[in-house]
């Protein structure tokens, strides 16, 4: 039998009179695969898929967009930034708005773009949202680190970068979320390697299994979560081997290591969560946007009638919010769930209004 | 596209490029060219595959999943936002 067929089979059987499962993939790029390659509608009723915060942009707190565009606001300033933060809406609109009515964004490939951009525009400010979790993280700590020895005096981060782990533990202590186990970020964990998981496992008594983004990676992380939640097992397992190390990349950390520290992080609609971002060591405070340009991030908010709060921790599935599809589109967006090609609304959209009568 | 990671064969190397972050190299995505950091894969040797994150190679892979995951990437639409637009034609030299 099909290698597919069988591990479809299994999952079925196991869910088979089983109380109701739940697994939550925590990476955007698994949401919009399993939608993709048709996995999501392979799995039995019972066994429910919720997607995580584990879109960069989605858990970026309203406060931080705003701060963002209040810098995008300042002269001789010149924002760089990748692509699905532009057109996230924040108070008095969004990036992509301000750059009609003549602000300064260009959108970049690599934070190596940004400072590229700033060597050659000595005569701008440019800011760099450096948004993202550990998969984003070593190359804003690397281009920070080259202007710094470069003593590049226009270049400076407007920093929200985000850490999974402590997200995750976040998660698990909220009763309303009632996750079973994690299907685990493939590139991210490539940086942060399988044992990160481990404080998951043991800890929270989760079972966590790091997977790939192939229909095989996909139904190979789904049962092998299965299969350790209807045993009550809870392990760290990784079927995506070849690509990611138990002790993931210690050469990108230490980059990390180096130019940022711990600290606490606003997420949306998730508050403070302790030690679930970084921020810049004092010895590159200089690069610090905040700091040179006095901006400040204001408190997070819902925008009017958004639930992307609830969507991105597993609380409520799109086709549930009022807003999807009508008030909010990907052409109109409300939230930055339906802006990002990784956020959970946006792959609702596109893959699954098919199936919106399906309720958490 | 601040998750994915896109594999690329390695055909060359160099110390440093113009805005520095280490050794860079040019990494081969199907035709398409594309100066990428090595500073995070140093022990990556031309012929290599590696795995591309935002102008960054994260780590060196097998070259028979690097093969499929490519293979399976090419079908995907969304890969033409994994790759920047410039760089879609294979135009960028070293």
């Amino acid at each position: 039998m099909d290698k597919r067929v069988s591990m479809v089979a299994e999952i079925a059987a196991l869910c088979g009179g089983h109380a109701e499962i739940r697994l939550m993939e925590v990476c955007g790029t698994h949401t919009v695969a399993l939608f993709r390659t048709g996995v999501k509608g392979l799995l039995p009723e019972n066994l429910k898929l919720l997607s995580g915060p584990g879109c960069p942009v989605c858990v970026t707190s309203q406060g931080f967009i705003d701060a963002a565009i209040d810098a995008a606001r300042l002269p001789e300033v010149t924002i760089c930034t990748y692509g699905d933060m532009v057109r996230v809406p924040g108070r008095s609109g969004s990036l992509a708005e301000h750059r009609a009515e003549g602000a300064r964004i260009v959108v970049v490939y690599s934070a190596r773009d940004a400072l590229k951009f700033a060597l050659e525009h000595p005569q701008t400010q440019v800011i760099f949202l450096a948004v993202g979790f550990e998969t984003t993280t070593p190359g804003t700590a690397l281009v920070v680190r080259e202007a710094a020895a470069r003593k590049v005096e226009n270049f400076t981060v407007l920093a929200s970068h985000k850490l999974v782990i402590p997200a995750l533990e976040a998660l698990l202590g909220d009763p309303e979320s009632a996750l079973h186990g994690f299907l685990c970020p493939g590139h991210v964990s490539v940086i942060i390697g399988a044992g990160a998981y481990v404080p998951i496992a043991r800890d929270h008594g989760r079972p966590c299994v790091i997977a790939g983004f192939e229909p095989e990676q996909l139904l190979g992380g789904a049962l092998h979560l299965v299969r350790q939640v209807t045993r009550g097992e809870a392990r760290v397992e990784n079927v995506y081997g070849v690509v990611v190390k138990e002790e993931g990349n210690p050469v990108a950390r230490g980059f990390v290591d180096e130019v940022f520290e711990p600290a606490d992080a606003v997420w949306r609609a998730m508050g403070t969560i302790p030690g679930s971002g970084l921020r810049l060591r004092d010895a590159y405070r200089n690069f610090d946007a905040s700091a040179r340009f006095g901006i400040v991030e204001g408190e997070d908010y819902d925008p009017p009638g958004c639930r992307c709060g609830d969507v991105i921790q597993g609380k409520l599935q799109p086709p549930s919010c009022a807003l999807f599809g009508k008030g909010c589109t990907p052409a109109q967006p409300v939230g930055p769930c339906m802006v990002s090609s990784e956020g959970t609304c946006a792959a609702w959209y596109k893959y699954g209004r098919q199936r919106t009568g399906e309720a958490v | 596209m601040m998750c994915l990671a896109t594999p690329g064969r390695l055909i060359s190397r160099r110390p440093a490029d113009d805005v520095g972050a280490g050794p860079t190299g040019i990494v081969d995505f199907h035709g398409s060219r594309v100066e990428v950091s090595l500073a995070c894969t140093p022990e990556a040797e031309v012929g290599d595959w590696v795995l591309v994150h935002s102008g960054f190679a994260i780590s060196r892979l097998d070259e028979a999943d690097a093969r499929e995951t490519w293979e399976l990437l090419r079908h995907d639409e969304r890969l033409a936002e994994a790759v920047p637009e410039e760089f879609r034609d294979g135009g960028m030299d070293g």
